[in-house]
């Protein structure tokens, strides 16, 4: 590296970028332009770790220090097992098989939404998290936040015992203090009590708030959090002059357009179950394929996915909408929109030809004009009542929009009216907008105040009063699905410590009846209410609803309405104009700021950026250009400088990016917030995120970040104008983007083809077999895979949305623990699977990214087995390439050899030996990994093994789908299958028969199991951002698959 | 300049080289015993229980089948561990008082599990299943030995990687008929030829010795 190298600007860059000579695939920008350090950091599998030789150690010290540790090595087999003990139940569980994991049915909820799951139970112990098949809001999938929620149950930093100004005290002496108080308020009706809890859709709940309402009238319920449906509500009033629930049904559009709506990023897995099953492209030709339109500021997972995006301002996005309106045919719409308005008609065209089979969607994060446009258009082209339904509000509570409720609480307060708050989850001390901050001066108004919440955070400081609540695979309880249904909460493990849920804190405040369990609670309202099953008593009818997780008949009720005209005219309200338009939005992973102390949520990769452990402000290249950001970095922050940073590219890039101060709405964020430049971000506009800037998080997550909440104001939620301004200091940003590099064959890794090309021409991506030119005695090998299941998988392309729920599956699944930043900085994550995301076109202008999940490929002829000196990695008779912990030394070799680079290494103890809350969650099945040890996929050969003997057992074979790896089973796209390859009538099978089909780096001849279907863009020819796709050279013919 | 080595010195050079080898071959000789002796493997040696339980009495004397009490046996990867509760149900009847049952009747009283001591100890990486191997036709007595005849049980092979190997690369010498998977002191002499043609029968479904060697199938 010439030092005049870091002299040189982004302008070189630039250069680089209109020269068109960037390559076709690239997953960074450091990547894009080529930059010769990178291709050096590349060449470093780990880049940190990699020490110089030290000259000290000369040839003989060397031999003499191998010798005494190989001598060494030879005795580690004379170690005397320490005794241990076997400890029996002293009455057995009637059901439980030791050694034999039992499902049970829950249900997890996040905003007021739940999705049904299946938890394993080892022994009693939540283990892992599964999707329940039975219930609509899941069919078997969940997202990461789901899996991610079993390291919430046993994160040691949750609150274990009621507290009193901080101090322990016993719920005894709770329940005397908060009902002597409550009895104190009884006389005016509870006029000075409010209650404060998240969006609360279950019907136990409701029930035991209309029993509040009748033994204190004037009491309180206010519901808010910070991501809410407030737009969406607001929208419904002003389309329909009442609150209805909007539900999709993907399965059955063929033309979808999102605006600044993320449906691949939600909690609700259905709705890309939905996607996916129209998605699939069958190569029969019978069915289409969808497409989908994103009109969105801020690049998401549905914008990577969508087949024509357009970026727009937060501000020109009213616009944007009533122009779609207007070319659809909604009366009266008018729009000044004028920047793409051939994008915008030519879209409406083909919304417009698939009238009755198209769904417009509006984000969470719009205002409510574009939801109420949203709802017209949508009534514009017939899609109502057949792929757009509306039913009858899920709960309670929606006629007032949160945030008018939570002014209405501040309001009270400020004026002295309260005396009483009990806050029920949540944490509004954290979480609420800057001028509705449930701040300690604030909340000093309140004379008695009360706090329930899993962890002593922020709000449970300012409280007097802190109760610790139950995990939810610790509480009885009911939640409502996105259609309605309501699933039962059932608890998994005795709270593992003195905690209650909301159900019991609500019952508290009862007159009679007030130390009623849960279950009592939940199983009483069922009673009374009845549940609508054919035949059997109530307890039947119970015992059926909580096995299945699905209590039938409670889907919510289809709504009639009518489309009101007078908002057609309106023109606000709106998102504000300025020179730096900034979107709010919540973090990816950690969401509101509730996952923030969930080391798998921090250590996860945000879906675009691949960074972790913090948030970052996204910008357009443009914009970081204008404002000079992340264009070059000092010389002494190269590679192994003073800080130990991993990689930092003298040309600019994001790794080690600027601090800046970000102003909006006249506010400004006190800690610097580190810029990103993302690629089809629109110029001129910031996208920060919340979740961070945790004060009392935790171990985890106090400190981390930037609080975005510091600028939200309750008339500016999502959006604002301000302004940034670089503060003169770097900062690290862990980003896995570059690590894992797969150098300079990218048109070998990932196969993206236009629809109607290849529909054309379906040998696009034919790829020539060199299986008779292996050197290595191959049909000795192939007799052997004859004889036994040939385990392999493909992952379709064109149905993975990179939505991440693979990643924590295979972490909760496979014992993988979490590294920290500082790690991940050195390249050292554990994930065993990745989600590598490639963006074709110009930084400028990108298409994508497309996503691509990269696991251990299981090669036949695996480069990493010759290389390990101690036969640590070698070759099953299933053909897995399977790693043997106890055997492997640590040398790196097959991890050096390894070309899709999925080995992952122990370099540190990573594992948490002492914590006794991690030895409970881990998966029995599966190895503790130490330090020194080589690990990597397996394609989970512990359910390989559980399936094949449960079969032997039994004497057949294993059936298609009885093993489900746990990346397969959570995917809400069913992208992942597997299988045996020996059963020509297995899906897997028939996927690799599949003209898609291609192996990543097929010309190293490593003969992968694991192989891709190509993804497929559905593309409008008449877009003015249609790419013709580009013209292939001809291709010597092979031999086929 | 005089020699600096005595004429003798070649024999000793040469001496040593021998001795060299013998000695290093000797040594890896005594390694390759004790990392096998009982010593190590903890063969052979009889752990003190907090029940001084008697499997030859209750096995061998009063006939109870193994699964009686280790009830999982064949359906789960453990075998299971009987629960107080299984004790109880026959001692809250018979010996009801004995003071050597008094540990079993705390643990019922006070609902305090008994704590055994583990006499066969695999490594953790090492996932055996038992339901598995019943099912296929190996005998208790193959792995554990015959426990009908232990008034203490003991570890009967070494349980190292070497024994369970010998057995997956011929697994067919160990297959019993199903009717003497339970009894431990089955001698294969006395087999049947019906039970034989079980025996052939069996072995014919058994995988393949490339996939019962395959790493996988222990480890994970």
């Amino acid at each position: 590296m010439a030092s005049n190298e870091s002299t040189k600007d982004f302008a070189s860059l630039r250069e680089k970028i209109l020269g068109q000579n960037g390559k076709e695939y690239w997953r960074s920008l450091e990547e894009y332009v080529d930059a010769p350090e990178f291709g050096d950091f590349v060449k470093r599998e780990y880049p940190a770790h990699a020490e110089e030789w030290d000259d000290s150690l000369n040839r003989r010290n060397f031999i003499k220090v191998m010798g005494a540790s190989l001598a060494l090595a030879g005795l580690s087999g004379c170690v005397i097992q320490p005794t241990e003990k076997i400890i029996p139940y002293v009455r057995q569980p009637e059901d439980l098989i030791p050694g034999k994991p039992l499902f049970y049915a829950t249900a997890m909820s996040l905003g007021g939404i739940a999705t049904g799951l299946l938890a394993k139970s080892n022994e009693g112990r939540p283990t892992k998290i599964e999707g329940n098949p039975g219930h609509p809001g899941s069919l078997g999938a969940t997202d990461a936040r789901a899996q991610a929620s079993l390291l919430d149950l046993y994160d040691p930093d949750r609150s274990q015992q009621p507290l009193f100004r901080g101090n322990p005290k016993s719920w005894q002496a709770f329940l005397s203090d908060f009902r002597g108080k409550l009895d104190e308020n009884r006389a005016d009706g509870g006029a000075g009590v409010r209650f404060l809890t998240e969006t609360a859709t279950s019907p136990t709940l409701v029930a035991q708030f209309d029993r509040i309402k009748k033994e204190l009238p004037n009491s309180q319920w206010i519901q808010y959090e910070p991501v809410n449906a407030d737009n969406a509500t607001e929208g419904s009033k002003l389309a329909f002059g009442t609150v209805v629930n909007t539900v999709y049904k993907f399965d059955e559009a063929d033309c979808v357009l999102t605006i600044d709506a993320d449906i691949f990023g939600g909690f609700n897995v259905r709705y890309m179950k939905d996607f996916a099953k129209k998605r699939r492209y069958h190569s029969d030709g019978k069915k289409d394929m969808s497409r989908i339109y994103a009109i969105e500021t801020t690049v998401s997972l549905t914008g990577s996915k969508a087949d024509h995006r357009l970026a727009v301002k937060p501000s020109q996005m009213v616009d944007v909408v009533k122009a779609v309106a207007a070319k659809v045919g909604v009366a009266g719409a008018v729009s000044g929109y004028s920047d793409d308005t051939k994008w915008v008609e030519e879209m409406a065209k083909d919304l417009v030809a698939h009238r009755g089979r198209s769904i417009v969607v509006a984000g969470d994060n719009q205002p409510a004009l574009v939801h109420a446009f949203a709802h017209a258009i949508n009534a514009a082209l017939d899609n109502v009542g057949k792929t757009v339904v509306y039913t009858e509000p899920l709960s309670v509570g929606t006629e007032t929009a949160q945030i008018d409720q939570l002014k209405a609480l501040v309001a009270d307060i400020d004026a002295g009216k309260v005396k009483m708050l009990v806050v029920l989850g949540g944490n509004p001390a954290y979480n609420t907008p800057i001028d509705l901050r449930l701040s300690l001066d604030r909340l000093s108004k309140v004379p008695f105040r009360v706090h329930l919440g899993t962890h002593y955070d922020e709000t449970g400081e300012l409280c007097q009063w802190h109760i610790p609540a139950k995990h939810y695979l610790e509480h009885w309880g009911d939640a409502r699905a996105f259609d309605g249904t309501v699933a039962v909460v059932q608890p998994l493990i005795e709270p593992l410590y003195d905690g209650h849920s909301v159900y019991e804190m609500v019952q508290v405040c009862f007159e009679t009846g007030f130390e009623k369990k849960d279950y009592d609670i939940v199983r009483e309202y069922w009673q009374a209410r009845g549940i609508v099953a054919a035949g059997g008593n109530f307890e039947d009818k119970w015992r059926a609803a909580v096995h299945d997780g699905v209590v039938p008949g409670t889907g919510a009720a289809a709504k009639s309405v009518t489309l009101s005209k007078s908002f057609v005219g309106q023109t606000g309200p709106q998102a504000p104009a300025g020179a730096i338009e900034i979107s709010i939005l919540p973090d990816p992973t950690v969401h509101d700021g509730r996952f923030a102390n969930n080391g798998w949520m921090q250590e996860l990769p945000k879906p675009l950026t691949k960074t972790t452990w913090d948030n970052v402000a996204y910008i357009s290249p443009a914009t970081a250009r204008k404002l000079g950001l992340n264009q070059k970095v000092e010389d002494r922050s190269r590679a192994g400088g003073a800080e130990g940073t991993s990689f930092v590219n003298t040309k600019g890039g994001n790794l080690f990016s600027d601090l800046v101060t970000l102003t909006c709405n006249g506010l400004e964020i006190g800690k610097g917030v580190p810029v990103w430049i993302q690629p089809g971000q629109p110029d001129d506009v910031v996208t920060i995120f919340m979740g961070y800037g945790r004060t009392r998080a935790g171990k985890v997550g106090t400190g981390i970040g930037y609080n975005a909440y510091d600028v939200r104001k309750s008339d500016a939620m999502n959006f604002g104008a301000g302004e940034i301004a670089a503060r003169g200091e770097k900062y690290t940003v862990a980003s896995t983007q570059t690590h894992f590099n797969i150098e300079g064959r990218e048109k070998q890794i990932l196969q993206v083809f236009d629809l109607e090309a290849f529909n054309e021409n379906p040998d696009l991506g034919r790829q020539t077999d060199y299986y008779d030119l292996s050197m290595y005695p191959y049909e000795e090998f192939q007799k052997i895979y004859d004889t036994n299941y040939r385990w392999g998988m493909t992952i379709d392309l064109n149905n993975c949305v990179g939505c991440n729920a693979c990643v924590v599956a295979c972490q909760s699944e496979n014992n993988i623990p979490v590294v920290g930043k500082e790690q991940i900085e050195r390249s050292r994550e554990m994930h065993w699977m990745r989600i590598d995301a490639y963006y074709t076109g110009t930084a400028e202008e990108p298409q994508g990214p497309h996503f691509q999940p990269m696991l251990c490929q299981q090669c036949e002829q695996a480069p990493c087995e010759p290389v390990c000196p101690v036969h640590a990695t070698v070759h099953s008779a299933e053909g897995l390439n399977d790693m043997v912990y106890n055997r492997c030394v640590g040398t790196r070799y097959c991890s050096n050899n390894c070309p899709y680079k999925v080995r992952r290494f122990n370099f540190m103890l990573y594992q948490d030996w002492d914590t006794p809350q991690y030895k409970l969650m881990r998966n029995p099945e599966v190895t503790v990994r130490s330090r020194g040890v080589m690990e990597k996929c397996t394609y989970c050969t512990q359910r390989i093994s559980f399936a094949r003997i449960e079969a032997e057992k039994e004497g057949r074979k294993v059936r298609d789908g009885e093993v489900m790896t746990a990346c397969q089973s959570v995917c809400p796209t069913d992208a992942i299958v597997f299988g045996d390859l020996n059963d020509k009538e297995s899906a897997v099978s028939k996927h690799k028969v599949d003209k898609r089909n291609f192996t990543v780096l097929y010309d190293l001849n490593t003969q992968p199991r694991t192989t891709y279907l190509a993804g497929l863009k559905n593309q409008n020819r008449n877009m003015p951002d249609y790419k013709a796709p580009a013209k292939k050279e001809e291709k010597k013919a092979g031999s086929s698959h | 300049m005089a020699q600096l080595f005595h004429r003798a010195a070649n024999s000793i050079a040469k001496a040593s080289i021998v001795i060299l080898a013998l000695t290093g071959g000797l040594a890896f000789y005594v390694y390759t015993q004790v990392s096998r002796s009982s010593y190590l493997t903890n063969q052979f040696s009889e752990r003190p229980q907090p029940v001084q339980f008697s499997h030859k009495h209750h096995v061998g004397d009063d006939g109870i089948d193994c699964r009686y009490c280790h009830t999982a046996v064949e359906t789960s990867a453990s075998a299971g561990m009987p629960p107080t509760q299984t004790c109880m149900a026959c001692h809250s009847q018979i010996w009801a008082d004995s003071p050597y049952l008094e540990p079993v009747r705390a643990s019922w009283r006070d609902n305090k599990p008994i704590e055994w001591i583990r006499v066969h100890d695999l490594p953790e990486y090492t996932y055996f299943n038992h339901s598995i191997h019943i099912s296929k036709g190996v005998g208790c007595a193959s792995c554990h030995g015959d426990v009908a005849n232990m008034p203490s049980v003991y570890q009967a092979n070494t349980l190292q990687m070497e024994w369970c190997l010998s057995c997956h690369r011929d697994p067919a010498p160990n297959i019993r008929p199903q009717s003497e998977i339970f009894n431990t002191s089955w001698d294969p002499a006395d087999i049947t030829p019906a039970q034989q043609k079980e025996v052939d029968a069996k072995i014919k479904t058994l995988r393949s010795t490339q996939l019962l060697t395959s790493c996988s199938t222990c480890h994970r």
